[in-house]
């Protein structure tokens, strides 16, 4: 266990220094979630400023770009620092040292918590700063929205990082895009009820959907909808299995293809 | 076609030569070999990149896989890291099946490939860092310090290992392959981009650390006069099969070549 808990330390640490290394990486990691938050706070301002219908739903938009801005930037946290590996032709080093897909896939999920909270902290003051919307005011059920939302994230980069050591660079682009296919269906904006009836039960069947009304009831009605989380977390349970069992065989497949040795070639 | 039931640790698969002057693997005569390949195999799709391939390294050899581009040396040590998994056959490493069990020996192994780098944006001191974490060495600034002066890594210890000449860059990766003392080492053409000053020297400290340690080589390289100087023993590689195998003189010999530069060419040309 010891041993373990070293290597993870041991690869959050070299994450650590790439970080370290550049101060643009840093401003990287802040600045587009900052641009983004600038552009829905106008919009917010905007909105709420005005006398039309839409003031009212002024903040929930502006509460969702920010908690669908924790779950795309999880999930590109934790693949980004994994294409790091593939970038910097590092990948067979670390399949022949003593680290275990376990440790790897726990080291990628602490740099994207880290990285989204260096990303998320200061864009949440800025919000309040310059357009005073207080997604703090959400209180603990904010910690548990959060919580579903990255191990939404993780499933889905693990996934990700899975593909890209079977197929190569060649599925690099889904680290980008992957996310986009979730925004219509899990109800960032929007309610389940403005999907037709028949992708009601894909909606459910993701969990951000979980996060997003239970978002929507907490600033609409001022109630936590415990049952949506419970409900979110069992499925992110779930996903998660199902994500690291795919990273895991992704991986063994990549052993047979061959390939592990020159990846990033 | 030599099988691996018949091989004896500690002798030589061709030959049954016993292990060389003060290698300890005369005393470990008893013990699993280091390294055996039993019908070792790998197809991808069509091709045969290696194709029935057996052979032995006894505790404390230095071998050398040999053979022109494609001839399945890099195949061949890829699966005995266990980064790719035989079609058929089997590569064990210090009595485990790499393609199976490989993490109960990883910690006594490592390797330095040029298909591989180190993390360019780390420094020299970082990356050590990260990969003696990895490995659990004990104490490990106290060997970071010594790989440091041994390599002569003094003078660019802080600087972002992208930044190094391919030559520093090169004895970085040797320093790595041998933070964690490694029992087996696998070195895909270790001094390839080094000048004839700088590779003697990584010679040196590899013959060095062989001696020391009674650690086991296994190195492909296409510098013969290289190969001759630090091998035991060599297997010559053609078209994914074993060649020839033998030690370097008597394979000159059994040839009726002066050295094998020249072995190496009448293989590849009569293949």
């Amino acid at each position: 266990m010891n041993q373990s808990l070293n290597r993870i330390a041991a690869m959050t640490a070299r994450y650590y220094y790439i970080l370290r290394s550049s101060w643009l990486r840093l401003l990287e990691i802040v600045y587009w979630p900052a641009m983004q938050m600038m552009v829905w706070g106008f919009l917010y301002t905007y909105l709420y400023q005005s006398r039309s219908a839409m003031a009212d739903t002024a903040g929930l938009l502006l509460g969702a770009v920010l908690l669908w801005d924790v779950l795309f930037r999880g999930q590109l946290g934790f693949t980004f620092t994994f294409l790091e590996e593939i970038w910097s032709r590092n990948l067979a080093n670390l399949m022949m040292s003593p680290l275990k897909p376990a440790e790897l896939a726990a080291s990628l999920m602490l740099m994207s918590l880290i990285r989204l909270l260096i990303g998320t902290i200061p864009v949440t003051l800025l919000t309040l700063l310059l357009f005073g919307f207080n997604i703090y005011a959400l209180g603990p059920g904010l910690l548990v929205f959060f919580l579903n939302l990255v191990l939404t994230g993780w499933a889905i980069g693990l996934v990700v990082a899975g593909l890209v050591i079977r197929q190569g660079l060649g599925a690099e682009s889904l680290a980008y895009s992957i996310m986009i296919v979730l925004l219509p269906l899990c109800c960032v904006y929007y309610p389940v009820e403005a999907l037709p009836l028949w992708l009601h039960p894909v909606a459910w069947s993701l969990t951000p959907t979980y996060v997003f009304e239970g978002m929507r009831a907490m600033l609409i009605h001022g109630v936590f909808r415990t049952d949506l989380m419970i409900a979110c977390l069992a499925l992110n349970a779930v996903y998660l299995g199902i994500g690291f069992t795919t990273f895991v065989l992704l991986l063994q497949s990549a052993r047979h293809k061959g390939g592990l040795l020159t990846m990033g070639e | 076609m030599t099988r691996i039931a018949q091989l004896i640790p500690g002798k030589h698969p061709a030959t049954g030569i016993p292990a060389p002057g003060n290698s300890p693997a005369r005393s470990d005569a008893d013990e699993v070999p280091a390294i055996a390949v039993e019908d070792l195999c790998k197809k991808y799709r069509t091709h045969w990149a290696v194709d029935d391939v057996n052979f032995i390294v006894p505790k404390g050899w230095t071998v050398g896989l040999l053979g022109g581009n494609g001839a399945g040396k890099t195949t061949t040590i890829a699966m005995i890291m266990g980064l790719v998994v035989p079609t058929f056959g089997r590569a064990m490493v210090l009595g485990c099946d790499m393609a199976k069990d490989r993490h109960k020996v990883l910690s006594r192994m490592n390797f330095e490939s040029p298909y591989v780098a180190l993390p360019g944006r780390l420094t020299v001191r970082e990356n050590l860092m990260v990969f003696g974490r990895l490995y659990g060495v004990p104490d490990l600034k106290t060997r970071i310090a010594e790989l440091i002066e041994e390599f002569g890594l003094g003078d660019v210890a802080d600087r972002a290992t992208g930044r190094l000449s391919a030559g520093q860059k090169t004895r970085v990766a040797v320093a790595k392959a041998l933070i964690n003392d490694p029992d087996v080492l696998l070195l895909d053409e270790p001094t390839a981009s080094l000048d004839p000053d700088r590779a003697e020297w990584v010679r040196g400290r590899l013959r060095d650390y062989q001696r020391r340690r009674g650690a086991t080589i296994l190195l492909s390289s296409h510098n013969m006069p290289e190969v001759e100087q630090l091998c035991d023993f060599v297997v010559i590689m053609s078209h994914g099969r074993v060649v020839a195998m033998g030690r370097p003189r008597e394979l000159a010999e059994r040839f009726k070549c002066r050295d094998l530069d020249e072995v190496f060419i009448h293989l590849a040309r009569v293949a």
